[in-house]
């Protein structure tokens, strides 16, 4: 019906659009970030005070928070996601999977305040009396676990991050997990692997690259989250000295202080921003090496991200 | 109503096991190391394989052979229990390994898969393994870890596969560096180096070029010193190269694949006692 030529300026004008959008995103919110930087230069990014009444705005605990909070979320999301997309995969009889793949859909679609105020009524309390005295207890001599119990802080914010992303980790993963050619499982069985040995010998290293796939926009979410933190962290402008601590990241400074901030707290704002999008593609770009470097070894017939 | 029989088509010097002159059909000394008695598969409840019985001697080679949707393939991979992971499948009447029952509930089938090997149409090298961990993989599936015993088994399944000397060099490299027919030469040493007692071969020249398959028709013909051969194919001609003994299977009215002759395949391509056996051997139909 459409000439070739059609399609073509269709597509075009679709891609052009998009770049657009990116461009003058990134470039508003370096022009808003910019007279933070006129004016107090660059060194105040890695500094530990934040004391916007006296001109200081160190960003460092912020900086922390953030790292710290989807550092926890990962440890949990990573074994516990992998092994649900597996067993949703692989183990979970049929007729059960397509609930069970709903129930993670449907979870993924909760909307990110309501996932907060969970942490906040539900788990705060249940953390400050129970789950903190016990880690306590036992890993006290770590030296993570100093101070006193409060429930909210880096901790629980950490967890309801890994509540949050667990459902995006499952589904990407249990998609990529499956569609493994069914000859490469076939082809361990019939040399006597078990099915744990075929899920961690073949279908996972078949799998790698979709898998960083997941581990990447699971932890751009965590990242980024921000009512959902906001709500269950404490908002503490200071560098955390234990996961029980209240904290703050880029994404709880910014929402909780946009709404006052005028001059050059707001434009400080903005370049929080700024730092936030550079981790995030720091993250991106070193799960981008890590995929070429293991894509390199073997595993493009597989790759599905 | 049956035509003549013709000549048997392509039987060069010394390819088939038998000539025309001497017609044997004879039965092998002592036990067979398996053993179907009355093998039915069926999916879902609908037959794909019906009542299927035979031998398989030890050191022979046989062949399965039958058009399409015969069943061949479905037969085969009742006999290391592959059909295990579709749960529809049910395979009822007896496989005998050894005398053993393999469908037995003692029997581990992981274990018998170690016992009886498998090689696949197209060849499934892991992708993410290197040539050596390939053919080691088995071994190590089955709990091997010694390196020198790993070494020593690479070597002379690669050897046995005659993929030693091209690949000796870079035994690190890629699975997917190597050729289609050295893949699949590939997959051959990674089932041999388990040292099964009985490897089955599902059409393993089907997704290769004329050359590769001469190659591994010439292998598969080595291999009967070093284990016993199950290999379905529908090239007849194949068939005819390189086994010892043809069962031949055709679909029945209700669509499942059934026994219609087994013998030696000398017997079996010039004076088959089922007319629809000439009829297939001769290309009438299939």
């Amino acid at each position: 019906m459409f000439p070739d030529g059609a399609y073509r300026g269709l597509l075009a004008v679709a891609g052009a659009v998009f770049v657009a959008l990116v461009a003058w995103f990134v470039v508003s919110l370096i022009v808003q970030a910019r007279p933070a930087f006129s004016t107090l230069g660059f060194s105040w990014i890695v500094q530990k005070v934040w004391d916007p009444g006296h001109g200081k705005y160190g960003l460092l605990p912020f900086i922390l928070g953030t790292i710290e909070t989807t550092a926890i979320a990962l440890v949990f999301a990573v074994p516990i996601g992998l092994g649900t997309a597996l067993a949703l995969a692989y183990l979970v009889p049929h007729r059960l999977r397509a609930g069970l793949g709903t129930a993670v859909e449907l979870l993924a679609a909760v909307p990110s305040v309501v996932y907060g105020l969970w942490g906040l009524i539900v788990l705060a309390p249940l953390f400050r009396d129970h789950v903190e005295p016990a880690l306590t207890s036992v890993l006290g001599w770590t030296g993570l676990f100093s101070g006193p119990n409060e429930g909210v802080g880096l901790l629980l914010a950490g967890i309801i991050l890994f509540v949050m992303v667990l459902p995006t980790m499952v589904a990407i993963s249990r998609d990529v997990l499956a569609v493994v050619p069914v000859e490469q499982v076939e082809g361990a069985m019939a040399l006597g692997a078990t099915r744990w040995q075929v899920l961690r010998k073949v279908v996972v290293p078949g799998a790698r690259t979709g898998l960083l796939g997941a581990f990447t926009l699971a932890t751009g979410r965590a990242l980024g989250e921000t009512v959902a933190v906001a709500l269950v962290i404490g908002n503490s402008p200071y560098v955390a000295h234990s996961v029980k601590s209240a904290a703050a990241t880029l994404a709880s400074l910014i929402v909780n202080n946009f709404g006052e901030a005028t001059g050059t707290q707001l434009s400080v704002l903005f370049a929080a921003g700024l730092v936030l999008l550079v981790i995030g593609i720091c993250v991106n770009a070193l799960a981008r090496v890590l995929v070429r470097n293991t894509a390199r070894s073997g595993v493009t017939s597989v790759a599905v991200a | 109503m049956i035509d003549p029989i013709p000549a048997v088509p392509h039987l060069e010097e010394g390819a088939g096991p038998g000539t025309a002159e001497e017609l044997p059909d004879p039965e092998p000394a002592g036990d067979p190391v398996m053993s179907l008695q009355g093998v039915t598969v069926a999916f879902a409840g609908r037959k794909a394989v019906r009542d299927v019985s035979f031998d398989v001697h030890v050191g022979e080679i046989t062949a399965l052979i039958g058009p399409s949707g015969s069943g061949k393939t479905t037969l085969l991979r009742a006999l290391n229990r592959m059909h295990d992971t579709v749960r529809t499948a049910s395979v009822t009447g007896t496989v005998l390994l050894d005398g053993t029952d393999i469908y037995a509930p003692t029997t581990d089938p992981t274990l018998l898969r170690s016992r009886v090997g498998m090689v696949f149409q197209r060849p499934n090298p892991f992708p993410t393994m290197s040539i050596y961990e390939n053919a080691v993989a088995g071994l190590r599936f089955n709990g091997v870890r010694k390196k020198a015993l790993l070494d020593e088994a690479a070597e002379s399944a690669l050897v046995a596969a005659v993929l030693w000397d091209s690949v000796r060099d870079r035994l690190n490299a890629h699975a997917s560096t190597l050729s289609g027919g050295e893949q699949q030469r590939l997959c051959i040493a990674r089932a041999l180096a388990v040292e099964p007692e009985v490897l089955l071969m599902d059409e393993p020249t089907s997704a290769l070029d004329p050359i590769a398959t001469k190659r591994i028709e010439e292998l598969v013909g080595e291999l009967k010193h070093r284990v016993t051969i199950i290999i379905v194919t529908h090239n007849m001609q194949q068939a005819m190269r390189v086994s010892d003994r043809c069962a031949f299977l055709l679909m029945g009215e209700d669509k499942a694949g059934e026994l219609i002759e087994f013998g030696s395949t000398a017997k079996l391509f010039s004076e088959p006692s089922d007319p629809r056996t000439l009829d297939y051997v001769n290309g009438r139909f299939g």
